[in-house]
C-alpha cells in the first residue's frame, strides 16, 4: 500500500518498521513531527527531553544497553548535542543508533542556516541524505544496518523541503523488535584519555572501511544519460536536478561520509562537463576538488538558501528561463501572537517600561514585533538569562532597567544554568518566565512542567517557584500576565531590587484553553486608538466612523483590552450598555 | 513536464487549506497520478500567511511550484491572491475567496489592505473565479467549511471523476460534518458555472 506522507512522518514510519525501541528528541521546527508521529506506534518508547543533549544521551545509554534508537533535532539542536556525539562516535554502540538533523535552508523557522553534513565529517560518522519521503523510510533502515555493521552512529540529513512535503510511501510490516542483551565493556565505553587514545583509531580504521562500503552501496548510482553534462548531487537538490535537466547524467549521492572517490572519479571520467548541485555549503565540491577533478559548483550557485528547479535549469543552460509577470506590492502578514496570548500583557508592560528586553527563542519571540516592540535581542535558546547577565556585567547601570524574558519550556531547556549563573555570579537581573503551560512554538508539546508524557502518560510536574529557590533566588514572584496594574507594579518593584528575581507570568496558551468566554463589544468608543497598542489580532480600526473594532470571530474575549481602555469602551456581553 | 498540474493553496493560518489539499490529493492519487505536496509551516501557524503547493502527474520530481508555473491558484483571502497572482501560468485559473482579513500592520495603521485587488487581478489573470465563500460555506451550514466550497470550484476546472471527490471527502472530513460539507462541496460546484 501506498500513502502520501511527509519525510518526517517516513521516517517515524522508518522507525515503526526496522525495530527501533527508543526515541528522544526535544522540539524544533523543521524536526518536530518526527517524534510526534513516533508517538503514534505504542510499541516503540518515546519521549521529548528537556534538551538536544539530553536527547542524544538517552538515545546513546539505549544504543549502548542494546536496543535500536533514534534521536531527532532541528540544525541548530545539533550544536546542543555536539558533545556526547563527538565521543559516542569513538566508543560505538551495541545496537543502531541514529541522529536526524533536520537542516533549515533559507531559514523559513529557524535564527541561522547551517550545513550539518559538516558535522557528520567532523565527528566522522556515516551520513545519509534521503531525497524523498520513501527514501527518508528506507534510510532510516539503511543507517541502522550501518550503525550495527560498523559499531558507530549514523546521522541522517534531511532539510526543510524533505521533513515537510509530502510523497508516496510504501508501507511494510514491521520487523521484529529485539533489544539485544546488555554486555559490559569499560575499555570501549569509558572514555578516560587511556580508552579514548585507543578508540581513537578505531575511528580512523572504520572510516576507511567505510570508504570502501560507499563505493558499493546501492544509494550511491550512477544515471547515465546524455553525457554532456554530468551532475554529482544529492538530498533534495536530486529532485530539482532530474526536473531542471532530465536528460543530464546524475551521480546521485545517497552516504556523503564518506564520499565514495572511486565512483566520482568513473562519473567525471564519463562526462564531458561536470557539476555538483548541492544546497548550503560546498561540502560535495570540495572534495571532489580535492581529488583533482575540475568541477563547477558554488561559482554558479549561492552558498546559502535554497534551490530551485529553475535556479538549477537557467544556472547550468545559461539561459534565461520563462518570464514572470511581477508580483503585485501586498502589506506582509507577519505571524504574530494569537487573540488571548498570555504573552501580550507582560510585552505591552515591557514597552510601556521602556525596559531593555534579553529574549528568547518560542512565540514570545514574536514581541519583537511592531507594535509590542519589545526585545532588543534573540540569540538561541537559552541564550536570554545568561547574556543579560552579560550585559549587566558590562553596564552595571542597566540593572535596573532590563529583564531576560523566557518561556517555560526554554527555561527548562537551557534557562536552568543561565539562572544559576546569575545567582552565583551576582547579577541582580529581573527573569521572567513565561509560562503559558505548554511548548508551543512548536505546536504544542509536552515538557516537563505540564504534567504528561510525549506517550500520553501523566507526570510529575517541575515547579517553578521551588526549582527557582534551589537555585538560589530569593525573590520570586507569581502573577496573571492579564492583571496589567499587578504586572507594571512588580516589573517595577523587581529591576529596582538589587539582587537576582524571578517572575513568573504564568496563564496558558489560548489555544490549549477551552474557551468559553464572550467576545469583546465597543460602546462608545472615542477613537483614542490606545487598544491598538496591544497588537491584538481582533482588534482594528475603522477609519470611517472612528472607532475601534472587535471581529466577533477572532476575539476570544481575554479581556485584556479592556485594561488598557481608559474610556470603557470594551465591554464583554452582559456588562453594563451592551 | 507539460503533464504536471501545479495547484497552489493560499491563505491565512487557521482557514483550513491543509485540510483542502489533503482532500484534492486524495482525489489525486485515486487519479493515478503520482503526487507531492509541500508546505513550509513554524512561524506561519502563527495567523501568518500559508500557501500549500500540490503537484501532479505521472513523474513528479520536484515538490516546489515556482513563479509563473501553477495552473490553479486557489486563495482562501483576496489579499493572499494578491500576494501569490504572480506564481499563475499565463492561461491559469485563478479562484479567489473573497473574504478580508486584515494583516497587523494594517490593523495597527502601518501598511494598507490595498482596495483594487479584485480589478487588478482580473486585469491580468486568463481565467478569473471569485466568490463569497464564507457566505456559502454559512449557508451550507459551517462558515469553517469555506475550504471544501473553494475545493467545489476547484473541481469543475480539473479532469478528477465526481466519485473521486467525494470519496476525498467522505475520507477526510469526520462524519458528523460529512454532510454539510458535501452541502458546501456542490455550492462550490454550482458556483464555477
Amino acid at each position: 500500500m501506498k500513502t502520501l506522507m511527509t519525510g518526517n512522518e517516513a521516517i517515524a514510519r522508518g522507525v515503526y518498521e526496522f525495530g527501533v525501541s527508543v526515541a528522544a528528541a526535544y522540539p524544533g521546527t523543521p524536526s518536530t513531527e518526527i517524534l510526534e508521529n513516533i508517538a503514534k506506534y505504542p510499541e516503540v518508547y518515546s519521549q521529548w527531553s528537556p534538551n538536544e543533549k539530553v536527547a542524544m544521551e538517552v538515545g546513546i545509554g539505549a544504543a549502548i544497553a542494546g536496543a535500536r534508537s533514534i534521536v531527532a533535532m532541528k540544525m541548530v539542536g545539533v550544536n546542543v548535542a555536539a558533545d556526547p556525539l563527538f565521543t559516542v562516535a569513538y566508543t560505538g554502540i551495541r545496537a543502531g543508533l541514529v541522529l536526524i538533523s533536520a537542516d533549515d535552508p533559507g531559514m523559513h523557522s529557524s535564527q541561522n542556516e547551517q550545513d550539518n553534513r559538516l558535522y557528520a565529517a567532523f565527528a566522522k560518522i556515516p551520513l545519509l541524505e534521503p531525497s524523498n519521503s520513501q527514501e527518508a523510510k528506507d534510510m532510516v533502515g539503511l543507517a541502522l544496518e550501518i550503525s550495527e555493521t560498523f559499531d558507530t552512529p549514523v546521522m541522517i540529513r534531511i532539510t526543510t523541503r524533505i521533513a515537510h512535503s509530502q510523497s508516496l510511501v510504501e508501507l511494510n510490516d514491521p520487523i521484529e523488535r529485539v533489544v539485544k542483551t546488555y554486555e559490559r565493556n569499560p575499555r570501549k565505553y569509558v572514555m578516560l584519555p587511556g580508552n579514548g587514545r585507543a578508540r581513537r583509531l578505531v575511528v580512523e580504521e572504520r572510516m576507511h572501511k567505510l570508504a570502501d562500503y560507499t563505493e558499493t552501496v546501492a544509494v550511491n548510482n550512477m544515471e547515465l544519460q546524455d553525457q554532456s553534462i554530468g551532475i554529482i548531487t544529492s538530498g533534495i537538490s536530486y529532485q530539482y536536478v532530474k526536473e531542471a535537466l532530465p536528460t543530464a547524467s546524475i551521480l546521485k549521492l545517497g552516504l556523503t561520509n564518506p564520499l565514495p572517490s572511486g565512483l566520482i572519479k568513473e562519473f567525471a571520467a564519463k562526462v564531458d562537463r561536470l557539476y555538483v548541485v548541492e544546497e548550503l555549503e560546498p561540502y560535495i565540491e570540495k572534495e571532489v576538488r580535492i581529488l583533482g577533478i575540475n568541477v563547477i559548483g558554488k561559482e554558479l550557485f549561492p552558498p546559502y538558501g535554497e534551490l530551485s528547479v529553475r535556479m538549477v535549469s537557467e544556472k547550468i543552460s545559461g539561459q534565461p528561463g520563462i518570464t514572470v509577470a511581477p508580483a503585485f506590492d501586498s502589506p506582509i502578514r507577519p505571524p504574530v501572537m494569537c487573540p488571548g496570548c498570555p504573552h501580550r500583557g507582560i510585552f505591552y508592560t515591557l514597552k510601556q517600561l521602556k525596559l531593555v528586553v534579553s529574549g528568547d527563542i518560542g512565540c514570545y519571540t514574536l514581541g519583537a514585533m511592531a507594535p509590542l516592540e519589545a526585545m532588543d535581542t534573540t540569540i538561541c535558546m537559552g541564550a536570554s538569562i545568561s547574556a543579560g547577565l552579560g550585559m549587566i556585567k558590562a553596564h552595571p547601570e542597566m540593572a535596573d532597567k532590563m529583564v531576560a524574558v523566557i518561556g517555560d519550556s526554554t527555561f527548562l531547556h537551557s534557562g536552568i544554568t543561565g539562572l544559576m549563573d546569575v545567582v552565583y555570579n551576582g547579577g541582580n537581573l529581573t527573569t521572567i518566565i513565561l509560562d503559558n503551560s505548554i511548548t508551543a512554538m512548536t505546536g504544542h508539546q509536552e515538557n516537563p512542567s505540564t504534567g504528561k508524557t510525549l506517550m500520553g502518560q501523566p507526570a510529575p510536574q517541575v515547579d517553578f517557584v521551588s526549582l527557582c529557590k534551589a537555585l538560589g533566588v530569593k525573590r520570586i514572584t507569581e502573577v496573571d500576565p492579564f492583571d496589567l496594574k499587578t504586572v507594571k507594579e512588580i516589573i517595577k518593584t523587581e529591576v529596582a531590587v538589587p539582587e537576582p528575581s524571578v517572575i513568573i507570568a504564568r496563564r496558558p496558551c489560548a489555544l490549549i484553553i477551552k474557551n468559553t468566554e464572550k467576545p469583546l463589544q465597543v460602546v462608545d468608543c472615542n477613537g483614542c486608538k490606545a487598544c491598538l497598542k496591544l497588537g491584538c489580532p481582533a482588534i482594528s480600526f475603522d477609519e470611517e466612523n472612528k472607532t475601534a473594532q472587535v471581529d466577533q470571530a477572532l476575539c476570544n474575549g481575554c479581556g485584556l483590552c479592556i485594561n488598557v481602555c481608559k474610556f470603557n469602551a470594551l465591554r464583554k456581553a452582559g456588562d453594563g450598555n451592551v | 513536464m507539460s503533464k504536471i498540474i501545479n495547484v497552489l493553496l493560499v491563505g491565512v493560518g487557521g482557514q483550513g487549506t491543509i485540510l483542502a489539499s489533503k482532500i484534492l490529493t486524495h482525489a489525486a492519487i485515486a487519479q493515478g497520478y503520482e503526487v507531492k505536496m509541500s508546505e513550509i509551516h513554524g512561524m506561519a501557524q502563527r495567523g501568518g500567511s500559508v500557501v500549500t503547493q500540490v503537484r501532479m502527474g505521472e513523474n513528479v520530481y520536484s515538490p516546489v511550484i515556482e513563479p509563473g508555473e501553477a495552473d490553479f491558484i486557489v486563495a482562501f483571502e483576496q489579499l493572499e491572491a494578491y500576494r501569490w497572482a504572480h506564481f499563475l501560468k499565463k492561461d491559469g485559473v485563478l479562484i479567489v475567496n473573497t473574504q478580508k482579513i486584515v494583516p497587523l500592520p494594517v490593523l495597527i495603521g502601518a501598511a494598507t489592505y490595498p482596495d483594487s485587488i479584485l480589478d487588478d487581478l482580473k486585469g491580468r489573470v486568463g481565467r478569473f473565479v471569485e466568490l463569497d465563500g464564507l457566505k456559502l460555506a454559512s449557508e451550507a451550514g459551517n462558515a469553517k467549511a469555506t475550504n471544501v466550497v473553494l475545493m467545489g470550484v476547484l473541481s469543475k476546472y480539473m479532469e478528477f471523476s465526481e466519485d473521486f471527490w467525494q470519496n476525498a471527502l467522505e475520507a477526510r472530513i469526520p462524519a458528523k460534518l460529512l454532510e454539510l460539507n458535501k452541502k458546501a462541496f456542490a455550492s462550490g460546484i454550482a458556483e464555477a458555472k
